[in-house]
């Protein structure tokens, strides 16, 4: 399997940053790189993951079911993460969560017909002083008004 | 940057380089007594920096408050095995998001904790553990790492003091499980985070099975203050038993949230009034969770006099925790509260321990049915039961951190309970949805 030249570097980097015979704590760090860059968690990810730290893919598969944001199917290009807990549960993030849905026509763990947009329903992401807090891929909005929202998926549709 | 104004209520220790152009950079770091911490404590024998970090009464920061220069000490110093430097910070708490304004903002001030951390305890490796959420963070901080290595504030020989010190970032996969412990030294080890037995504690079988010091990122970043002005001043900004400041992180019905940076022992309506602006749309305090959503609720009426400190806290029953205050407002609705934070509890439970893996399912089914006016009075002490049969049956906290607010909030808002029965839709949501229409 081939990766970019940054990802192999990042992975070669991993691989180096633990003590001799423990590069198998690369392993979730080298799930989550790469499925940002293959787009989920595919069987030859988890082959070719294995054999980098010296697991079976077995071993593998029982470790990612354990982590919520490693994904074994596709997401949108966009993945739109929404947080409900406590904090902004206090600023109505429930409510955004609905508008959302509604306005995309998809529930939780869906992906948009055209795959440009997924959506989640989020627990805590640590952005609980400047709440509601939407996570799009790494990128945090705060304060997220019902309008903003509004702007935020639609120019996601838009987006390339 | 940040994300909320400042106070001028503040006490600026952890934060002071915050209000700095280019705060992150080294050069900033260098220019404002960065690293000079480091190459004191470089001169001081190990016990002296433990004794000093003793003597600023640090605690630690990531919820469970237990004295910082104590743990180091049990780190055994003459064991032939590696020791390690771990940085939990996998911020998972909800209500909590103080870690992520530190690292953003000084990263080289984790750097320099990380340092001296290893000093005391003959450490030479260290691992930042970071949230998969916080992505930016893994970049903020590498790039950081590297800074110090082109620097000369890593690698071999650091500054001429004979010391090494090699320091990587870590990312997790989204899993609040991890924050604990022994379930992060078994995350950072490629496994699923499940809490190991202890003991023996982290600080003599900890990563890789090596004695480790572990803790949160704030308690990191205390510590080249507690070095640099010495442990006194440090513990004169707090109270007796706790010293220093807590990054506070101000959330839900105020009219400024944000993360401050308080004095430890700060009182908590002067708090929500001075700092957190006053009650948002001037409505009355119903309920306030001091550190993060795992602490039991207090009502308004306990929250008179009290401060924000472990044994204040601790006198009313409850934690100062990790430091995200959550504020709740008149309008709202302790069962659905309640019910979310249940919600999130069975979400992360890891499964391993039978009373919180079912105890927190049934509990969030129950909570549910409630919320939806299907509930019965008998609902009401079952809840109480069912919390109260996890509470310590468990290997790690989770069990505890999903049982205690439960138990708090079916004492002191029964009443509200009592509203939901009988088919009855949610009196708070009903009166909402009333002005929404």
């Amino acid at each position: 399997m081939t990766f970019s030249l940054q990802l192999e570097a990042r992975f070669d980097k991993l691989l180096k940053s633990y003590p001799p015979g423990r590069q198998r704590s690369a392993l979730v760090p080298m799930l989550l790189y790469g499925q940002d860059e293959v787009g989920s968690i595919s069987d030859e990810l988890i082959d070719e993951v294995a054999r980098r730290v010296g697991v079976t893919p077995l071993q593998v598969n029982e470790v990612l079911s354990y982590y919520s944001m490693l994904h074994r199917k596709p997401l949108g290009k966009y993945h739109v993460q929404i947080c409900t807990n406590i904090s902004c549960l206090l600023w109505d993030g429930d409510k955004l969560w609905e508008r959302a849905c509604k306005k995309l026509g998809i529930g939780h763990k869906e992906v948009t017909a055209d795959g440009q947009i997924s959506l989640e329903e989020v627990e805590c992401m640590g952005a609980c002083s400047w709440a509601p807090a939407v996570q799009v891929n790494y990128d945090f909005h705060h304060f997220v008004t019902p309008e903003k929202l509004d702007d935020l998926l639609d120019n996601l549709r838009k987006k390339q | 940057m940040l994300y909320n104004e400042p106070s001028p209520l503040e006490t600026r220790v952890l934060t002071r380089r915050f209000s700095l152009p280019n705060s992150a950079s080294i050069d900033t770091y260098l220019a404002t007594e960065g690293y000079q911490a480091f190459v004191k404590a470089a001169g001081m024998k190990p016990d002296e920096v433990i004794e000093q970090v003793k003597i600023s009464n640090l605690r630690g920061r990531g919820g469970a408050g237990f004295p910082t220069g104590m743990k180091w000490s049990f780190v055994p110093r003459s064991s032939p095995k590696p020791k390690y430097i771990v940085v939990n910070g996998d911020e998972s708490e909800p209500g909590t998001c103080k870690d992520r304004v530190l690292i953003e903002n000084d990263p080289h001030q984790l750097i320099e904790g990380c340092l001296i951390a290893g000093l005391a305890v003959d450490a030479h490796a260290g691992y930042i553990y970071i949230r998969g959420e916080y992505r930016y963070l893994i970049e903020v901080m590498d790039k950081a790492i590297a800074e110090a290595y082109e620097r000369g504030w890593l690698g071999k020989n650091i500054q001429g003091t004979g010391f090494d010190f090699d320091l990587y970032t870590h990312t997790g996969a989204g899993a609040y499980e991890c924050g604990e412990e022994s379930a992060l030294l078994e995350s950072l080890e490629g496994k699923r985070g499940i809490p190991r037995i202890r003991p023996p504690f982290p600080a003599v079988v900890g990563a890789f099975q090596c004695p480790t010091v572990l803790n949160n990122v704030e308690t990191y970043c205390a510590v080249p203050a507690i070095i640099r002005d010495g442990g006194a001043a440090f513990a004169a900004l707090g109270v007796p038993k706790a010293g220093g400041t807590k990054m506070t992180c101000l959330t839900g019905h105020v009219n400024k949230p944000g993360v401050y940076e308080l004095r430890m022992g700060f009182p908590v309506k002067q708090m929500i009034e001075e700092v957190g602006g006053g009650m948002r749309n001037g409505k009355k305090l119903k309920a306030f969770i001091p550190g993060g959503s795992s602490c039991p609720v207090l009502t308004a009426e306990e929250c008179e006099g009290a401060t924000m400190d472990y044994d204040s806290m601790g006198q009313r029953k409850t934690m100062l925790g990790s430091g995200g205050v959550i504020i709740m407002d008149e309008d709202t609705c302790m069962v659905k509260a309640a019910l979310r934070i249940m919600r999130f509890y069975a979400h992360e439970s890891c499964g391993w321990c039978i009373p919180c893996r079912e105890g927190t399912t049934w509990l969030r089914k129950i909570l549910q049915r409630f919320h939806d006016g299907q509930g019965t009075r008998n609902d009401i002490n079952l809840i109480g039961d069912i919390s109260k049969n996890m509470l310590g049956r468990t290997f790690c906290p989770l069990g505890d951190a999903a049982a205690m607010p439960t138990i708090s909030i079916v004492e002191k808002f029964r009443h509200e309970f009592e509203d939901h029965l009988n088919g009855k839709p949610c009196p708070y949501e009903h009166a909402e949805h009333m002005v929404m229409a």
